[in-house]
């Protein structure tokens, strides 16, 4: 009872069948399949790039697909566009709320179906439509006011209701929730149960797979480009669920994925406390810590000063002012040696530019910053070397021909391991990785994102800026928003929401400081 | 125990395993080319005294090339050790002819002109290691600073004059030999030269370091990867200027050879030409003039193809001129050879 769930009694509403895309060559989706039944509220899950988007774009018209089958309402389908596919009845809502702000809330509503009387706009009937649209999920405000007047939920609200408005008969929700608070998540979810008694079909994408269980009847879970497997929401586990999703055994992921929020724990004291650094243009006055075992995330925009902070912790740039100290001890980083002595490993953004040193082997590369320890009197161990070498590229899986191969025929991400590992052999105490998956592609990046997390689970300080919002989010014990080289926020792991964090990236708001945090 | 453990390759890198060997073995086997080509083709060339011959005329080079490999290894280049050969050829008279300051016994007196004169050009390298790092200046114009100004002060040193001399107490270190039978007629065993037993001695050392050594791998990630090597806490600074000294060590030697050879110091003279012949020999042999991989025993190997090559034009009577236009060739043909090694 793998493949599939029972199957709906009445003919699906909508079937994609054995869609196959590719970008460029590479193939974003391979024959994947997606059934929905009529009233049926569908979850679609899987990790970034398993092929959830251009499984919708497809649907949706923005994307074309280059294999497969689709039958939507009884007949085959085919969108030229969102604005098509919206006609033909189905309507999508977007993670970013696509509405006009400085008009009304009726005519975000309306846009693009207005009610016309003598080739004229009938406002009165197009104010009462958007009323009745309203309230039917329980909102009641002044349908005339500009949209920019209410919050981000209640806008939120609004792309829904306009999304539903055109009498849809399957709605897609991409990461609905993302920017709702508890509340509104819960008048959404009435939304979509409200939606679901009137014959209305949903796909709802989500990564908080808590909700899933909340809301949804069935789920399909996509890996690497295809529908691994379609099953009732009742009937799989959310361990099998993540299981499915990584494409591991159940026993792997429930030792590692005891979720987040259990993490808080394993948390010590702190190992790293950065107090005031100014370097620069780029860093004004910045202070934060890490503790031992945590995951400390850096969000910002390009620019925003995360790389150049980390890299005067490292000693890698020179500091103007500013304290750091690691365990306590006070640390004055001229060089990167000094913080390679005293306990800090730095992996860089740029891996071919500042990582690895292409024409040397394997070993060489992963024992870099190890070397001075494994010589004596000036002479390398090479019995030694290799032992450790051999030892890591067993446990971080480094696919290579062995110790001796070039590191430059490697993978970007079995490059990328050897970095890690070239820090992880002497056993730091913090651990900075700049953008530790960018170019990385999906396998390997998952594989290193959980190896960042055992690593915090034994006790490693790690921090971590990645420009993806999502893996800062998702695998930070705590968030720092840079901007403009200033420390302008700092959430906890359960308020960092994209939102919010995102919020702070673009435009700031020092309110959102905690008292304590920049003194 | 190592060696229990085989890992399959995949056949692309085997690939450039076999374009790498080619580049690696091409330099080799065009030495033995050249060999053959003259076992054959030019007169007496099977002889003691043909190699003796090549053997000291090479020495100086290649002394001079293995402090240039390990500069290049780091990405840098040395301009000045011809005029470093200069300033060590011209104080090393100074001294054990007793000009500065009078030393009774002979053998300290020329103790203190070789560790002088070598020790004079280390520290000389010394400075342009630190040019380089503490103004991050490029080696190519941080050590042009010496090859002009070295012969300069050369001269200064010696009045600009020549400093004539005859001293086997000294001379040893161009003239002596090693294992010389106790008498021999011309065209037999002379012994080996004492310069070739110090170039021997310094290629071996010189290429364990590179290859055994924690020295020798902080040369090799710098030249790969600077900022890389230095994000892993390889002392650049400290690293390079070290190599910028040997490289001033060896030209001291090597300066040493060459007046003992020529029993006379000309600072003006003396040793012009010899940081290109230097380069030219680490091309040859197959160090990546970008950094990064290097080979010292290439660099021997280098140095004898050139010093050969010379030798077979000559002694077929084609003139010096041309000879270098072929020396050029040679290094394009060595350059390119490289690519291929790399592609």
């Amino acid at each position: 009872m793998t493949a599939s769930a029972t199957p709906p009694s009445v003919s699906p509403l909508l079937s994609m069948r054995s869609i196959s895309k590719a970008f460029g060559g590479i193939p974003a989706l391979a024959a994947a399949s997606l059934e929905v039944a009529p009233g049926e509220v569908h979850a679609l899950v899987g990790q970034n790039g398993a092929g959830k988007s251009t499984m919708i774009k497809i649907l949706t018209g923005y994307v074309s697909r280059d294999e497969g089958d689709i039958q939507f309402d009884g007949g085959p389908f085919e969108a030229r566009s969102p604005q098509d596919a919206q006609h033909k009845g189905i309507s999508t809502i977007y993670q970013e709320i696509n509405l006009v702000p400085f008009r009304s809330v009726t005519e975000n509503i309306c846009l693009g179906r207005e009610s016309r009387r003598f080739g004229l706009l009938d406002w009165k009937a197009m104010h009462e439509q958007a009323r009745t649209l309203l309230a039917r999920f329980k909102i009641d405000l002044d349908v005339r006011k500009p949209l920019l007047r209410f919050n981000t939920a209640t806008q939120q609200m609004v792309a829904i209701a306009r999304a539903i408005g055109f009498e849809a008969k399957l709605v897609i929700m991409d990461e609905p929730t993302s920017s709702l608070d508890e509340r509104e998540v819960a008048v959404l979810f009435d939304v979509i149960r409200q939606l679901k008694s009137e014959g209305v079909s949903v796909i709802f994408v989500s990564h908080k797979l808590d909700e899933l269980y909340e809301v949804c009847d069935r789920v399909t879970i996509m890996r690497d480009g295809r529908t691994v497997r379609t099953a009732d929401m009742a009937s799989i586990s959310k361990l099998e669920l993540v299981a499915s999703m990584l494409g591991r055994d159940i026993a792997q992921v429930a030792k590692s994925a005891t979720a987040f929020g259990d993490r808080r724990g394993q948390i010590g004291d702190v190992v790293l406390a950065a107090d005031h650094l100014s370097a620069g243009h780029k860093v004004h006055d910045i202070s934060f810590s890490v503790r031992r075992g945590e995951i400390v995330g850096f969000a910002g925009l390009l620019g925003a000063g995360r790389t150049e902070t980390a890299r005067l912790v490292f000693g890698a740039d020179p500091m103007r002012s500013g304290a750091i100290s690691l365990d306590g001890k006070s640390l004055v980083p001229r060089e990167p040696i000094d913080a390679i002595r005293a306990g800090i490993g730095f992996s860089p953004e740029d891996r071919k530019y500042e990582g690895i040193v292409p024409e040397m082997a394997v070993a060489e590369n992963l024992t870099l910053a190890l070397m001075p320890q494994l010589s004596k009197a000036g002479i390398v161990d090479e019995a030694k070397q290799r032992a450790i070498v051999e030892k890591f590229i067993k446990r971080l899986d480094i696919k290579c021909s062995g110790p001796d191969q070039k590191i430059r025929e490697l993978s970007g991400g079995n490059q990328q391991k050897v970095l890690l590992a070239r820090w992880l052999a002497m056993n730091p105490k913090l651990l900075i990785l700049d953008e530790p998956t960018r170019g990385i592609d999906v396998g390997a990046k998952a594989e290193i994102q959980s190896l960042i997390k055992e690593l915090a689970d034994q006790g490693l300080a790690v921090l971590m800026i990645s420009s993806e919002l999502e893996e800062v989010l998702e695998g930070s014990d705590r968030v720092f928003v840079l901007r403009e080289g200033r420390n302008v926020a700092e959430f906890p792991h359960a308020e960092a929401s994209e939102s919010a964090v995102m919020t702070a990236m673009a435009h700031g708001d020092s309110d959102l400081i905690p008292e304590g945090s920049s003194s | 125990m190592s060696q229990a453990q085989i890992h399959p390759a995949t056949p692309a890198v085997r690939r450039i395993d076999a374009l790498s060997a080619i580049a690696r073995y091409s330099t080799l086997a065009a030495l033995i080319l050249l060999i053959l080509f003259n076992v054959f083709f030019t007169k007496n060339f099977v002889s003691w005294r043909v190699l003796d011959v090549n053997l000291t005329q090479v020495a100086a080079i290649v002394i001079v090339g293995v402090g240039m490999t390990l500069v290049i290894a780091t990405g840098g280049i040395d301009l000045s050790v011809g005029s470093l050969m200069a300033i060590s050829g011209a104080i090393a008279p100074i001294i054990f002819l007793n000009k500065v300051f009078y030393v009774g016994e002979v053998h300290v007196a020329v103790a203190l002109a070789m560790i002088g004169g070598i020790l004079l050009a280390g520290a000389f390298g010394w400075f342009n290691g630190w040019l380089i790092t503490r103004f991050r200046i490029q080696p190519i114009i941080a050590t042009l600073v010496l090859f002009i100004a070295g012969r300069g002060i050369a001269q200064v040193m010696t009045n600009g004059s020549l400093q004539p001399f005859k001293l086997d107490t000294f001379q040893w270190i161009g003239l002596g030999r090693l294992f010389a039978p106790p008498s021999a007629a011309p065209g037999d065993f002379h012994g080996v030269p004492d310069q070739v037993v110090i170039m021997l001695v310094l290629v071996a050392a010189a290429a364990w370091v590179l290859k055994r050594s924690l020295f020798g791998r902080q040369i090799l990630a710098i030249g790969g990867n600077e900022r890389a090597a230095r994000l892993a806490g390889v002392p650049v600074a400290q690293v390079k200027r070290w190599v910028y000294c040997i490289s001033g060590l060896c030209a001291g030697v090597a300066g040493l050879v060459v007046i003992a050879i020529n029993s006379s110091s000309d600072a003006n003279q003396v040793d012009l030409g010899m940081e290109l012949d230097a380069i030219a020999a680490v091309a040859v042999g197959g160090t990546l003039l970008s950094g990064g991989r290097a080979t010292i025993t290439g660099t021997l190997i280098g140095a004898l193809i050139i010093q050969l090559v010379r030798y077979t034009l000559l002694a077929n009577g084609v003139p010096d001129d041309v000879a270098k236009l072929v020396k050029a060739a040679l290094i394009l043909a060595a350059v390119w050879l490289q690519g291929q090694g790399r592609a």
